[in-house]
């Protein structure tokens, strides 16, 4: 019989269907991934079976665990159920802990709150959790609070939270998307064990295809609140039914061919950089101790060439960059674009800087929601002597909007009208106005659902061809890196391990570092021909 | 944690001496010399003199900073210009009065605004915090004064519970110098109240909407025990922010209710002496309230590193 078994699902909230008659069975020691873009519903079905929906929400159908129907349970009675026959871990490690709480407290929270035992039974059951996700006492003491303990360490503490009671069944919510692809590795493997060892059922929801294909027994394809194909994940791999499936599946390992590079001549300079940050004392009269978050980095990046930066976080990309668009002075080293210094005294050189725009991650962060698109994307003006103005500056405008596949007429419309992947086009539309020599793509992708992403992937492209791009492409996510760039950075604690032609140091990889990267990184699977 | 509370003290007296400069130079500059307002238009230019000397006014005004603040550091704080007696007294005096009437209305307030600001956060939207919302509208835009004369109308004239002004004084017995500070509590803690409140239920509100309160509810914590165990603590660091403030507002703000009722006040004592030119007591009683300020904001900045783990491993 099924541990948790989900039928005809429905769900609206304030009268918006949200869920649509969905189907789902997961077996003991069984792992049901459940996948799909953003909006297809996948967070809300693990919120529906842990009863903590929204206001306004009315859920209908059947949604049984271990025989007992979870939407006839009162709201107690879905207390005393949660935590302790089903946990839940989430997304964002970083903020899921209380911060002024220590991770102590908060695993014993969970069984003191279900159990009546003294706190010091309660406490060593704790620290054996601790243990068991990784976190021994020793190590990581029981006092310590959340924010003294990294992303990794965190989510393990919040999988301690989870199974401190042994749930029957475990919840994980995107448990890896927030962090880097090594201590998405331990994490996976951290849960798969659980599931084994304590015979639990696990759920997991997941955006990423790769990590569904390597970990899951069975996958369910969600999209616009209703399951579209669900089967046996080796099955469903090899006979793909819905083309929706297939199109997810291929636009996960979208891949692109770059024109060909032209002969290299040098553009950016970067030459022994180095960036340190002081830290504050230990104690009072302790002399501060250092970060080097860039420690002696030198690289050339020629005109018209695609060149990545890869590496986990905390490896000084994030410097490095800063560092580039001259948003950060270094303390040693020198960086130029086209001979020209970044920084002149204490200064940014604003002559280099017109030449240089950024692409960040966060399409919903990087634009100030209260102007329009025309306004939006002709900011970089200010930084030229003469911007142009009138019908120019019009065209200018009608220009950059086709270029990234929108349309002229939208530049009169506010950026809350357009969808994640049309406000990173608008985003590139931003970076191209002024023609810039070189462009930063700071995670430029990360955020999009992978259709979305495939498209911006194609636009560079294009835009590649029509402007002949130079760019700089920041990422985490080395199947993209891999096939947008011509050659490639490995950064480690502040300093460039490797760097080569990208498809060389993939296959061949020279260094360490890179090669628990690489193999830490979960790979799509090959797909079958589907029989339709 | 030792760290953290030695650099706030380090803070404090750069502060403390960095105010008391300026409150010095700020007095010298205004204009007119307080000799030749004492003895009028007329005096003999010996007369004016000797009482110069006797009030210190002879030497230079580095060398009168120095008298001011040495003599401060050692609890002597001049001599009045226009009463003859030792300043230190009388501030000592209407200390006793102010003091506890602002640590009085502060903790009203704070037994008002805590819970009403917790449960209009808990039911958010829903009638309860519609009322608790509307009342405290109210409580701000209603002046104190206001609230005071109505205590004195209904508590005093028609209930006679309570006298309408003066002060008993704490020699007749702890409970009878309270029980006299009663009103004009009442009448401060009203606003500032109704201001906390809102800030408490803010403040809540962002903490409810955090990560780790789902994460809370996903343990098996009900609403109600969310709440208290993850989310008043974590809403404490704008709540201390604001009762900071509100306490120096209380210590020298409160001139108008001690008018009302009567009360011989330090707000009263700045008034009269700022009328009277009598300087060395305005600078006194400045100097104090600045050092009451700073103190308080070090309080409160220990209490945010009791509060939140983050603040004592930072610089």
């Amino acid at each position: 019989m099924s541990l948790l078994e989900i039928k005809d699902l429905s769900l609206t909230i304030h009268g918006t269907q949200i869920l649509k008659r969905i189907n789902l069975s997961l077996a003991p020691g069984k792992i049901v991934a459940v996948t799909g873009e953003s909006g297809s519903g996948k967070s809300m079905t693990a919120l529906a079976v842990m009863q903590l929906l929204p206001n306004g929400a009315d859920a209908e159908g059947l949604l049984q665990l271990d025989g007992q129907n979870l939407l006839n349970q009162s709201e107690a009675e879905m207390c005393a159920l949660r935590g302790a026959a089903i946990g839940m871990v989430f997304q964002e490690p970083m903020t899921a802990l209380n911060p002024v709480k220590t991770i102590g407290d908060q695993v014993m929270e969970t069984i003191l709150i279900h159990r009546a035992v003294p706190p010091a039974q309660a406490r060593a059951r704790a620290e054996e959790v601790l243990a068991r996700v990784g976190l021994p006492t020793d190590r990581f003491p029981m006092t310590r609070f959340p924010h003294e303990l990294s992303g990794g360490q965190r989510q393990r503490v919040v999988i301690a939270m989870a199974i401190a009671l042994r749930p029957r069944l475990l919840i994980a919510d995107e448990p890896t998307t927030a962090l880097d692809v090594t201590t998405q590795a331990q994490i996976l493997d951290l849960l798969k064990g659980l599931v084994t060892e304590y015979g639990m059922g696990l759920l997991m929801i997941t955006h990423d295809l790769a990590v569904v294909a390597g970990m899951a027994d069975q996958i369910v394809v969600m999209r616009h609140g209703e399951v579209v194909e669900t089967g046996a994940t080796e099955h469903l791999l090899r006979h793909m039914q819905h083309p929706y499936t297939r199109m997810l599946f291929e636009a996960s390992g979208h891949q692109v061919n770059l024109p060909v590079a032209p002969e290299p001549r040098p553009l950016l300079e970067v030459e022994n950089v180095v960036r340190d940050y002081r830290l504050p004392r230990k104690r009072l009269f302790d002399a501060p101790g250092h970060h080097l978050a860039v420690d002696q980095v030198s690289f050339t990046l020629n005109r018209g060439e695609r060149l990545g930066l890869v590496g986990e976080s905390g490896c000084g990309k994030s410097t490095l960059t800063r560092a580039i668009l001259g948003l950060e002075e270094v303390q040693q080293g020198r960086i130029s674009l086209d001979g020209q210094p970044v920084f002149t005294g204490h200064k940014p050189n604003l002559a280099v800087r017109r030449k240089m725009q950024v692409v960040f991650q966060d399409p919903y962060g990087s634009f100030n929601p209260r102007h329009r698109v025309a306004r939006l994307i002709t900011e970089p003006f200010h930084l030229l002597e003469t911007p142009p103005t009138g019908s120019e500056r019009q065209d200018r405008i009608a220009e950059l909007l086709t270029a990234v596949g929108l349309s002229p007429d939208d530049s009169s419309r506010y950026i809350h009208e357009f969808s994640g992947g049309q406000r990173q086009r608008i985003a590139i539309a931003r970076a191209l106005i002024i023609q810039p020599e070189l462009i930063l793509f700071d995670e430029a992708v990360s955020a999009l659902d992978v259709s979305v992403r495939a498209q911006i992937l194609d636009l560079l492209v294009e835009l590649c061809e029509t402007y002949d791009l130079t760019y700089l492409f920041i990422s985490h996510d080395l199947s993209v890196v891999r096939t947008i760039t011509d050659r490639v950075l490995v950064m480690q604690a502040g300093k460039i391990v490797e760097q080569g032609e990208t498809e060389q140091v993939f296959t061949q990889p020279q260094h360490p570092s890179t090669r628990t990267l690489i193999d830490a990184a979960p790979s799509l699977p090959e797909i079958g021909q589907g029989a339709a | 944690m030792l760290r953290y509370a030695l650099k706030r003290l380090l803070s404090l007296i750069l502060s403390l001496a960095v105010a008391s400069v300026v409150i010095f130079a700020v007095i010298e500059i205004a204009p007119g010399d307080p000799a030749s307002f004492m003895l009028g238009v007329n005096a003999q230019a010996d007369t004016l003199a000797a009482l110069r000397a006797e009030l210190g006014l002879d030497v230079s005004k580095v060398e009168r900073y120095f008298n001011w603040v040495g003599g401060m550091l050692v609890g002597d704080f001049g001599t009045s210009y226009t009463y003859r007696t030792p300043v230190s007294q009388m501030i000592t005096d209407r200390l006793w009065v102010s003091l506890p009437l602002a640590l009085y209305a502060l903790t009203l307030s704070t037994l008002i605004a805590f819970p009403a600001g917790i449960y209009a956060a808990a039911r958010r939207g829903k009638p309860g915090d519609l009322a608790v919302m509307g009342a405290t509208q109210l409580g701000i835009a209603v002046p104190n004064f206001w609230f005071a004369m109505m205590l004195v109308l209904i508590f005093a004239i028609n209930l006679r519970w309570f006298n309408a002004g003066g002060f008993a004084g704490w020699e007749n017995g702890f409970w009878t110098g309270l029980h006299s500070l009663t009103l004009p509590a009442i009448a401060l803690a009203l606003p500032q109240a109704a201001i906390l409140a809102r800030v408490m239920r803010s403040a809540l509100l962002d903490i409810l909407a955090e990560d780790f309160m789902r994460t809370a509810r996903a343990k098996g914590l009900s609403r109600r025990q969310a709440l208290w165990r993850h989310g008043v603590r974590n809403a404490l660091i704008p709540v201390l922010t604001i009762i900071g403030l509100q306490f120096s507002f209380l210590l020298a703000g409160s001139i108008i209710i001690e008018q009302v009722f009567y009360l011989p006040g330090l707000g009263r004592l700045v008034f009269q002496a700022i009328s009277a030119r009598d300087l060395i007591v305005v600078e006194s009683v400045v100097m104090l309230l600045v050092f009451a300020v700073i103190m308080v904001n070090f309080l409160v900045d220990l209490a945010y590193a009791a509060v939140d783990p983050r603040l004592r491993s930072r610089t």
